[in-house]
């Protein structure tokens, strides 16, 4: 209701965090007194210098990490709903997916490289199989609290299955979806950067690397940048989202 | 066409039982009453017994075990276009706003969306929501969402209003004038309806007849007929207090029920287990 004051102070909520890291930063800079880490000023230069052989990574990085975010997620929602509804099969799969959640996905990295190749196939696969199980669990958790009375008013009403999913169902759940790939974001840039790091010639990951390799530490810091960027402006996305879908609720 | 009202519902040796993985549960047991067409009747009975099993069949959402459940002379065997159902909890939908759950009923039954608008405003302001079709059901009181959970069951201009312990959430003051608002509206549209409570001086306030249950598997033990219902100051009179005494009277026949007096002289009764 009263959006205005609330969004300023969320508004200097946020230059104050940045004024605080970007101070931070600052000072372990100046501190480390190194080129692999350089000040907030420098860094404006060195991005200005490398944006041009940058920006291509960049774009191949975002590809690969939308691409399996979408895939990861569009696999996880409905086979969620399916373990949700029905008894038998989440009884029988609860135990599999207990067993493999924890697992690091990202250790079957050169399993994949040996079956998809050192292209885009492999990357988007792993994160993918990292999402998934991300979101599957989150959104099987939360079919579990959808209210039973509004279940039964929908019936009540004559509304069919279609309906019950519409009007229940989904909105009970989709924050969860949103919730789970606010928090994913994170896990999928570090195996997005493992995972191009170690093989083939594109991406963010292989940039960074191969200028750590040439000792071109400026070039190495704007790549991290870049890379830190990516998971920044997803996590703002989904963050918003899941505001939006969670409106009711504060 | 039928000498049948549409609305009236019949309960025909009724038995329900539910299967549920360890064994079976005899929920409801030769169950038979009849609630005319336009009537206001309150049931009430120890916890457990099969109310709500009994008003779930009234609504389509069961199908007895045995015997048969009649609306309008027809069989229940979906839910029914006219009856408007409120379950325990209210059914509220708290990711939508109040205005999205009170035309609710409507969106479900296709009606259009600028017809299920105007009808869900009209029948808002009718229980005095009047100016917060835009709030969200956490941001109303309790009464409030009583009323809004009325107000959707009033959108659709049902003809059977039911009713599972509708005022069970809210403290006693709010709920004298929930009683008298429910009341207001059964006597100015005359629906037929059904009340499940567990108080009783609710049942006597607002029950037409009060059907009295017997501990599960439940059935019908005693009906007390109550023809003073909307009569002027009835909640203060001594009929009134005479009617909640032969309720309690009956209450405690049928079962062993511990009867509790509440401070509030009859109002505040409840039936504890
Ligand atoms: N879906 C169900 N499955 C199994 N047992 C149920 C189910 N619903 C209710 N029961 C049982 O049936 C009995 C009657 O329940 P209910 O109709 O909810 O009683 P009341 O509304 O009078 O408290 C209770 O013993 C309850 O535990
Ligand atoms: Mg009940």
């Amino acid at each position: 209701m009263n959006r205005p004051p609330s969004m300023i102070r969320r508004i200097i909520g946020y230059v104050f965090a940045v004024v605080f890291i970007i101070a931070g930063w600052w000072i372990t800079a100046l501190l480390v007194n190194s080129p692999a880490l350089p000040t907030p000023a420098a860094t404006v230069g060195v991005l200005a210098q490398n944006a041009p052989t940058l920006v291509p990574y960049f774009w191949t990085s975002a590809y690969r990490v939308i691409v399996s975010l979408v895939i990861g997620t569009a696999l996880a929602v409905p086979i969620a709903h399916i373990f949700a509804r029905s008894r038998t099969l989440d009884a029988l799969f609860a135990p599999v997916l207990y067993l493999l959640y924890p697992i690091p996905k990202v250790v079957l990295l050169p399993i994949l490289l040996v079956l998809l190749g050192l292209a885009d196939a492999p990357k988007i696969a792993l994160i993918s199989l990292t999402v998934f199980f991300q979101v599957l669990v989150a959104v099987r958790d939360s079919v579990k609290i959808v209210p039973e009375s509004a279940v039964l008013s929908i019936r009540s009403l004559g509304g069919s299955r279609w309906d019950e999913y519409l009007h229940v169902v989904i909105p009970a759940t989709m924050p969860a979806v949103f919730t789970s790939l606010r928090i994913g974001v994170g896990t999928a840039i570090a195996v997005l950067f493992i995972a191009e790091a170690m093989a083939g010639s594109t991406g963010l990951g292989y940039f960074i690397m191969q200028s750590w390799s040439m000792v071109n530490y400026p070039r190495m810091f704007a790549g991290i940048i870049a890379l830190a960027l990516l998971g920044v402006v997803l996590y703002a996305i989904f963050d918003v989202i899941e505001r939006r879908l969670t409106r009711w609720r504060s | 066409m039928d000498e049948r009202n549409i609305n009236d519902i019949l309960f025909e040796d009724v038995n329900l039982t539910y299967d549920g993985d360890d064994g079976s549960l005899v929920a409801v047991h030769d169950l038979s009453f009849e609630v005319a067409a336009g009537e206001s009747v309150a049931f009430i009975g120890p916890s457990g017994c099969g109310k709500s099993t009994t008003l779930h069949m009234v609504a389509g959402l069961l199908k007895p075990s045995e015997g048969r459940v009649l609306v309008g002379g027809a069989p229940v065997d979906q839910p029914r276009r006219g009856t408007a159902f409120i379950p325990q909890d209210l059914g509220l939908f708290p990711w939508k706003t109040v205005l999205q759950n009170a035309a609710l009923g409507l969106t479900i039954r296709r009606v259009s969306e600028s017809e299920a608008r105007t009808r869900a405003i009209e029948a808002l302001e009718k229980v005095g929501l009047a100016g917060f079709e835009r709030a969200y059901p956490k941001e109303l009181s309790g009464g409030m969402r009583q009323r809004l959970a009325l107000a959707r069951a009033l959108a659709m201009d049902a003809d059977i209003l039911l009713m599972d312990e509708p005022l069970s959430a809210i403290d006693a003051l709010l709920r004298e004038s929930l009683q008298d608002t429910l009341l207001d509206l059964w006597l100015e549209r005359r629906h037929t309806q059904m009340l499940v409570t567990h108080s009783i001086g609710e049942a006597v306030y607002l029950g037409r007849r009060i059907l009295v249950f017997s501990e599960r598997p439940g059935t019908v033990i005693a009906v007390i007929d109550n023809p003073d219902v909307g009569m002027a100051g009835y909640r203060a009179s001594a009929e009134f207090s005479a009617k909640c005494q032969e309720v309690r009277i009956a209450l405690a026949n049928g079962s062993p029920i511990e009867v509790l007096d509440g401070d509030a002289g009859d109002e505040g009764a409840e039936v504890v287990r």
